[in-house]
């Protein structure tokens, strides 16, 4: 399905109260950048964002913008909607996609076919704006020549 | 860790299914008063009480709340939340504070009426949006519950080539069991074209790979191994115990190998025991997929063949391995936090050959598995018949 079929389900559709702790992401995704923390230390990436490293423990994290590529890790094709949000938006892909900098994240697949969508494909963050505060980070296949 | 001495000495389920008479509280009070009589033992025999969470009401204090609605008078009371594996960890904890000397005897109580107290409907939404998924990174996606473990299943497909046929037959298995079960909630039979052919729900799940909502309680008395010698029912010992924890959300997990690992190996370890020694095992089932995992994780077999190991009558009782008898959440019930306990009460009832129809023939040592979350919070007990 496309992103803006899916923004239709915006009316009451879960937003992300951002908090302390995620505030520099949601600011970074309204400006259409996507961040991630990096360790200053170890210079590890992670998501999602927690508050010591998790490869070395070190308080000394950074919001860092990273390249937005990816590939879809595993993926499913949602036929029965979570809620009254979602019931005219299915069928619609949740994928979990690697990022070329190594983690991990939960997202929606736009741009194709729910059917198309393979493990390994190729993916580029786009965004979709939902609100004045909240743009949601979502990913579509990369063209191939 | 030597064995806690601890061992379980009565059971008792409620009426398990659509129980549209009885609260969540008196589910729970059904569940006890049973297991106190198959214990033989009276309220006033009960220094201990432990519980879970429910979620169909907000209580402020679960074990107090509990505790003051049966009238135990506890020395020690506590609330044990590690979502789906609570039911085995209660009964670790349990033994824990009787091994300290807190106190002697312990009930250890979990269930509610999820399936009507609310719509299906809400209890779905509540669920996907209050429970396992992150609120920030996860809900605004719009995954419910079974397409958490979908991502898992997909993954596990694509590594290691399991298939729907596979996971289909954990489902036909459990309901195999569970017809065979009085008190489960789903009896008739299915087959894996049932399954396939059952509504989809997130790829590639289906309605028929996911677990059911119940209603229902369940309840088991600890007390020290002892005193159990001395009470009405054999005592069914607690021989070993672990928990496993490598993530909290699923989306950020490398999706097939969890925290069941590190369960799994300390309570073999803690037990002395093995895999191969397992007459039966009952795995948590939230998900067909469930099974197949935490069967690779628990070290029935490699990574990577758990579809495998699940076919060909394996997993049914009489097979190599009789999985989770009871006919699990699949099918005998699933009342949210106090679901992963009724496994823990099957364990019992084989371990004491009083499983009827689905007894498995010469039942001497179980392992149970719960978890939690997504597949993320692992908690394993190693019961035995005999003291070890």
């Amino acid at each position: 399905m496309t992103a803006e079929a899916l923004a239709k389900v915006a009316a009451d559709r879960p937003l992300p109260v951002p908090d302390a702790a995620t505030g520099p992401y949601w600011e970074a995704a309204r400006g259409e950048r996507l961040v991630i923390p990096r360790c200053d230390d170890c210079g590890h990436y992670h998501f999602y964002p927690r508050t010591l490293c998790p490869q070395c423990s070190s308080p000394r994290l950074k919001w860092t913008q990273v390249s937005g590529s990816g590939t879809v890790y595993s993926f499913t094709i949602i036929h029965r909607a979570p809620s009254a949000a979602f019931a005219t938006a299915v069928p619609y892909v949740v994928a979990a996609v690697k990022l070329a900098e190594g983690p991990h994240l939960m997202t929606n697949i736009v741009g194709a076919a729910p059917d198309a969508v393979r493990i390994g494909m190729p993916v580029k963050v786009v965004f979709q704006k939902f609100s004045g505060e909240i743009t949601l980070p979502m990913f579509e296949p990369v063209e191939t020549a | 860790m030597a064995n806690l001495r601890a061992a379980i000495a009565g059971i008792g389920e409620s009426r398990v299914g659509r129980v549209p008479d009885r609260s969540a509280l008196q589910l729970q009070t059904d569940a006890a008063q049973a297991a106190l009589a198959d214990a033989g033992l009276k309220i006033s025999d009960i220094d201990g009480l432990l519980t879970t969470p429910v979620r169909v009401e907000h209580w402020n204090m679960p074990c107090g709340i509990v505790a003051h609605h049966l009238g135990v008078r506890a020395k020690y009371l506590s609330t044990v939340d590690i979502a789906g594996a609570s039911g085995c960890g209660m009964i670790h904890q349990a033994a824990m504070a009787i091994g300290s000397g807190q106190c002697e005897t312990v009930l250890c109580v979990a269930g509610q009426n999820l399936l009507t107290h609310s719509t299906r409907a809400s209890a779905v939404k509540s669920m996907a949006e209050g429970g396992s998924a992150h609120s920030q990174f996860e809900v605004p996606y719009g995954p419910l519950v079974p397409s958490l473990y979908a991502l898992v299943a997909q993954r596990h497909m694509h590594e290691y080539g399991t298939t729907p046929e596979q996971m289909a037959e954990v489902a036909v298995t459990l309901r195999r069991h569970a017809s065979m079960n009085p008190n489960a909630h789903k009896r008739e039979l299915i087959t894996i074209n049932d399954v396939l052919n059952s509504k989809k729900i997130a790829s590639p799940l289906h309605i028929l790979d996911c677990a059911i909502v119940s209603d229902g309680a369940a309840a088991a008395i600890v007390t020290s191994a002892e005193r159990a010698r001395d009470l009405k029912k054999k005592p069914v010992h607690l021989l070993g115990q672990g928990y496993g924890c490598r993530h909290s959300h699923i989306g950020d997990t490398e999706l097939t190998t969890t925290g069941a690992v590190d369960a799994g190996a300390a309570a073999f370890k803690s037990a002395g025991l093995k895999p191969a020694d397992m007459d039966f095992a009952q795995i948590y089932d939230c998900f067909t997929i469930t099974v197949i995992v935490e069967l690779e994780d628990l070290g029935f077999c490699k990574k990577g063949e758990g579809g495998h190991f699940v076919e060909g009558g394996r997993i049914g009782i009489g097979g190599e391995l009789p999985v989770t008898t009871h006919g699990g959440l699949l099918s005998a019930g699933h009342p949210g936090l106090g679901g992963g306990f009724f496994h823990v009460l099957e364990a019992v009832r084989q371990l004491r050959g009083e499983a009827g129809e689905r007894q498995v023939k010469d039942a001497g040592v179980a392992l149970v598995h719960g978890n939690g979350g997504v597949i993320s919070i692992h908690c394993t007990l190693i019961l035995g018949g005999a003291a070890a």
